[in-house]
């Protein structure tokens, strides 16, 4: 029997689990919401765009290894059952239901690799939902897809190795970056630095972010606690408290992101557990150390869906799901514990990194009461607040109560800073308080396609 | 196993068992109301939010009255209106048998007092031109309406409570006897409790305790499947249903449509259900037919609970047949949320006054034992 072998979403870790498994004989559907290969990270300008920069300028110090995987890609897609422009917005069984061209399409699957990557992470403040405010990976995304910038005057505030690669990014295309504000230190990259020279390649082109960004006499806000975006119609600058003093930026655009959280609903509605992970402090789902699902017998998760490692280990991550489900069918593959090897050091620097730029979940105690927490449905940090004193403590009772994450993005944007609010209220930590649960479709799908032949 | 006492114990904490220990913890009753998870979550804080005595079984009519009455001063009752708005109901014919239908029960509920509107689809044009072609007549009752379940029903808990019932939430009912004047009931994490009146308001879970007194009643699950869709412009007023139930549906003033229509898959012992996409592209199709305006609205969630059907679609409220002292109110078969504040109240005149003026004689458990 052929089993049918089913990857969702074509980053690099999606690309790793085909080449792997097409290199053992399998032909797997490799499914992807995008038009073009590679991911957020690796994403590629719109193939009809006479988009003349070359990987260098979308990707600079990553630019190898993108070409490496569209040359990848190239070699083995005559082989693969690639399927671009396809959503897949609900799990049901062994059927995977997606939106194809405005249609809805129906695939099934034997075994699944999840390879669905990771958003923004987001901790709001006042007029963060003023036009001109993005978020960080969206910013470097329309510069990336788009080759424009979210203003002419971009301030980056948050935490995290993309802030300063983003902010980079936009310095060398020219655009004025108005400052980097973080709520790390400068100094705990340093503290953790041995932790984090088990990649002394990649710590080394961090720094080398962060010194591009030097060099254009950029300021450099350290342990800064943000204050507001200022602004009526749009975004005028930038309140910080940062070495005693408050600091206004003056800018167009703020990019804010504080790290990234796993796109891990449709493991959820997969059947994947899910467990809290202290380290990157986010509901993460369980795994073995090849991606292999605890819970549901023939799931595997890959990337940065599975826990934030980034695209390096991104890579490995896909090529050892890819082992998982050859062992799994019986096949006699090469034995993964050199991959495994890397990927144990890959997980060590990731750890250190999130100890050097944690999530600030200290800044939810003090957001202002009127500070928007859940932007599609407009609730407050104030309106959170009074639902755990009213004796709500649970994630989903407190959503019930006040309609957070009941909008369009079902809570993917605000879910982790609404925990942090109620959590702070009650005076307990983050993961006591649950997590808002996955519901079908994981992304807002028109009526009529959701008829398709019913209609 | 010291067992702690009450005037009453109602087991089950969505709104029917949350409104009688209301009305009894109102009337000086000790009541201790057990919940396994927390009052208010489960079907009842999770329906679609109709509130309506449109086209309901006649058994069930004086109880939806008395319900309807107590919805109309709710904000009184509980601290919240929680949402209800009277928007009216429309109950839609799609062929000519269901137009024969809808005059049948026009007739019939107008003996009851409840005055029902026909519109042929001339009227429907005039007054609701967004419904779709293949709507051909319809019923209206205009004293009908919609609340939200996630609110109202946690604000009976929350009434309940405030009015001095004992809420234990978290706790499992494992068993429970009667020793000839009370009756004990004791939970999963062993704590025990004693009261001369029992409540049984458990919901799709509620046969197991009728079996514990002799009542065998078959209760199958039922999972409505419903969903919402994002914001638009408000427009459509009146809840509408179906006649043959497949679709329903309202939008709110805030712009979100609600719908929903056919059955997901509850896991088994039921305390789990989730929707299943083919019963969603079936009610998103209707939807779409009989408002053909919200095609290209985006779904932005769907979701189910778990009621418990009868073998006739109504439920079993009253006393029990074999046991004195012992009160059900279970087997709403989907349509419990607008008789729950009425249900309530009668059970508790029951159990205080040992009559109620509410006419539920077509709704005792007798009718359903040894059935099916």
């Amino acid at each position: 029997m052929t089993a049918g072998i089913v990857i969702v979403g074509a980053g690099p870790a999606g690309i790793r689990a085909a080449e792997r498994l097409i290199d053992h004989g399998r032909a797997p559907i490799l499914i992807d919401e995008a038009p073009r290969i590679g991911g957020r990270i690796y994403q590629q300008p719109p193939a009809d765009a006479g988009s003349r920069r070359d990987a260098e300028a979308l990707y600079s110090t990553e630019a190898a290894k993108a070409r490496d995987l569209v040359t990848t890609f190239e070699r083995i897609k005559a082989r693969l059952d690639y399927r671009p422009g396809t959503t897949v917005f609900e799990i049901s069984d062994n059927r995977l239901i997606a939106l194809v061209d405005g249609r809805r399409a129906e695939i099934g699957f034997d075994r699944l690799i999840l390879a669905t990557g990771a958003m923004d992470r987001i901790m709001p403040l006042p007029g963060w939902t003023l036009p001109g405010v993005f978020s960080l990976g969206g910013a470097q995304i329309a510069l990336k897809h788009q080759g424009c910038a979210i203003g002419r005057r971009v301030a980056f505030l948050g935490s995290g190795p993309l802030l300063t690669l983003a902010a980079s990014q936009y310095a060398k295309a020219g655009i004025e970056v108005a400052a980097v504000v973080t709520t790390s230190s400068w100094s705990g990259l340093a503290l953790n630095a041995i932790g984090m020279a088990v990649q002394l390649d990649t710590a080394a082109k961090g720094i080398s972010h962060i010194a591009t960004l030097l060099a254009r006499r950029v300021p450099m806000i350290g342990r800064a606690c943000p204050s507001q975006i200022l602004g009526t119609n749009r975004v005028i600058g930038l309140d910080v408290l940062a070495g005693g003093r408050m600091q206004r930026i003056d800018c167009d655009a703020v990019a804010l992101g504080y790290g990234l959280r796993s796109e891990s609903q449709l493991a959820e509605l997969a059947g994947a557990r899910f467990a809290f992970d202290r380290e990157q402090n986010q509901w993460l789902p369980e795994t073995d150390d090849h991606g292999r699902a605890v819970g549901r017998e023939g799931l595997y998760l890959a990337g940065d869906g599975a826990g934030i490692q980034g695209a390096d280990a991104a890579e490995l991550r896909g090529k050892l799901a890819a082992n998982a489900v050859l062992l799994d069918l019986g096949n006699a593959i090469q034995d993964s514990a050199r991959e495994l090897g890397v990927l144990r050091r890959w997980r060590r620097f990731r750890i250190a990194l999130d100890r050097a730029m944690p999530f600030p979940s200290g800044l939810a105690k003090s957001l202002p009461d009127a500070t928007i927490l859940c932007r599609c449905e407009n609730v407050t940090a104030g309106e959170v607040r009074a639902a755990a004193d009213q004796g709500l403590k649970e994630i989903n009772r407190v959503k019930a109560a006040t309609r957070l994450g009941m909008g369009r993005c079902q809570g993917r944007v605000c879910g982790a800073a609404g925990a942090e609010v109620l959590a702070a209220r009650l005076g307990l930590s983050v993961d006591s308080v649950g997590r808002l649960r996955a519901q079908p479709p994981v992304k807002p799908v028109p009526i009529d396609a959701l008829a398709g032949e019913a209609s | 196993m010291s067992e702690t006492g009450a005037d009453v114990i109602v087991i089950g904490g969505g709104i029917v068992g949350c409104s009688t220990a209301l009305h009894l913890a109102k009337a000086g009753r000790s009541v201790i109301l057990l919940e396994r998870d927390q009052a208010g979550i489960r079907a009842s804080g999770v329906n679609f939010g109709g509130v309506r005595q449109h086209g309901r079984a006649l058994a069930e009519i004086p109880l939806s009255f008395r319900s309807r009455a107590i919805w109309a001063d709710l904000d009184k009752l509980i601290g919240t209106d929680g949402e209800f708005a009277v928007t009216g109901h429309l109950r839609l014919a799609r062929k000519e048998a269901d137009v024969t239908l809808l005059l049948q029960h026009l007739q019939a509920v107008a003996e009851y007092g409840l005055q029902l509107e026909f519109l042929d689809r001339a009227n429907i044009d005039r007054r609701f031109p967004w419904l779709g072609p293949s709507v051909i007549a319809a019923t209206h009752c205009p004293s009908d309406g919609q609340a939200n379940p996630r609110l109202i029903s946690p604000a009976f808990a929350a009434a309940a409570r405030k009015a001095g019932a004992t809420l234990v939430e978290g706790v499992e009912v494992v068993e429970g006897t009667h020793d000839g004047a009370s009756f004990h009931v004791s939970t999963r994490d062993r704590r025990g409790f004693a009261a001369p009146v029992l409540v049984n308001a458990a919901g799709a879970w509620a046969s197991a305790i009728a079996g514990w007194f002799g009542e065998h009643v078959a209760l199958k699950p039922e999972v409505p499947q419903v969903m919402v869709t994002e914001p638009a412009p408000y427009r459509f007023q009146p809840v509408l249903g179906v006649v043959g139930g497949d679709l329903y549906f309202r939008q709110i003033p805030r712009g979100n449509v609600i719908f929903g229509g056919g059955e997901g898959r509850a896991e088994p012992g039921h305390k789990r259900s989730r929707p299943l996409p083919e019963i969603s592209a079936r009610a998103a199709a209707e939807a779409c037919r009989i408002v053909p305006e919200i095609r290209n609205l985006a779904i932005i969630r769907t979701w189910t609970g778990v009621d418990g059907d009868t073998a006739d679609g109504s439920p079993a409220i009253g006393p029990s047949t074999t046991t004195p002292g012992l009160f059900h109110a279970f087997g709403f078969c989907g349509h419990g949320f607008q008789l729950g504040p009425g249900t309530g109240a009668v059970l508790a005149e029951l159990i205080v006054q040992g009559t109620s003026d509410t006419d539920i004689h077509g709704l005792g458990i007798a009718r359903l034992l040894g059935r099916g």
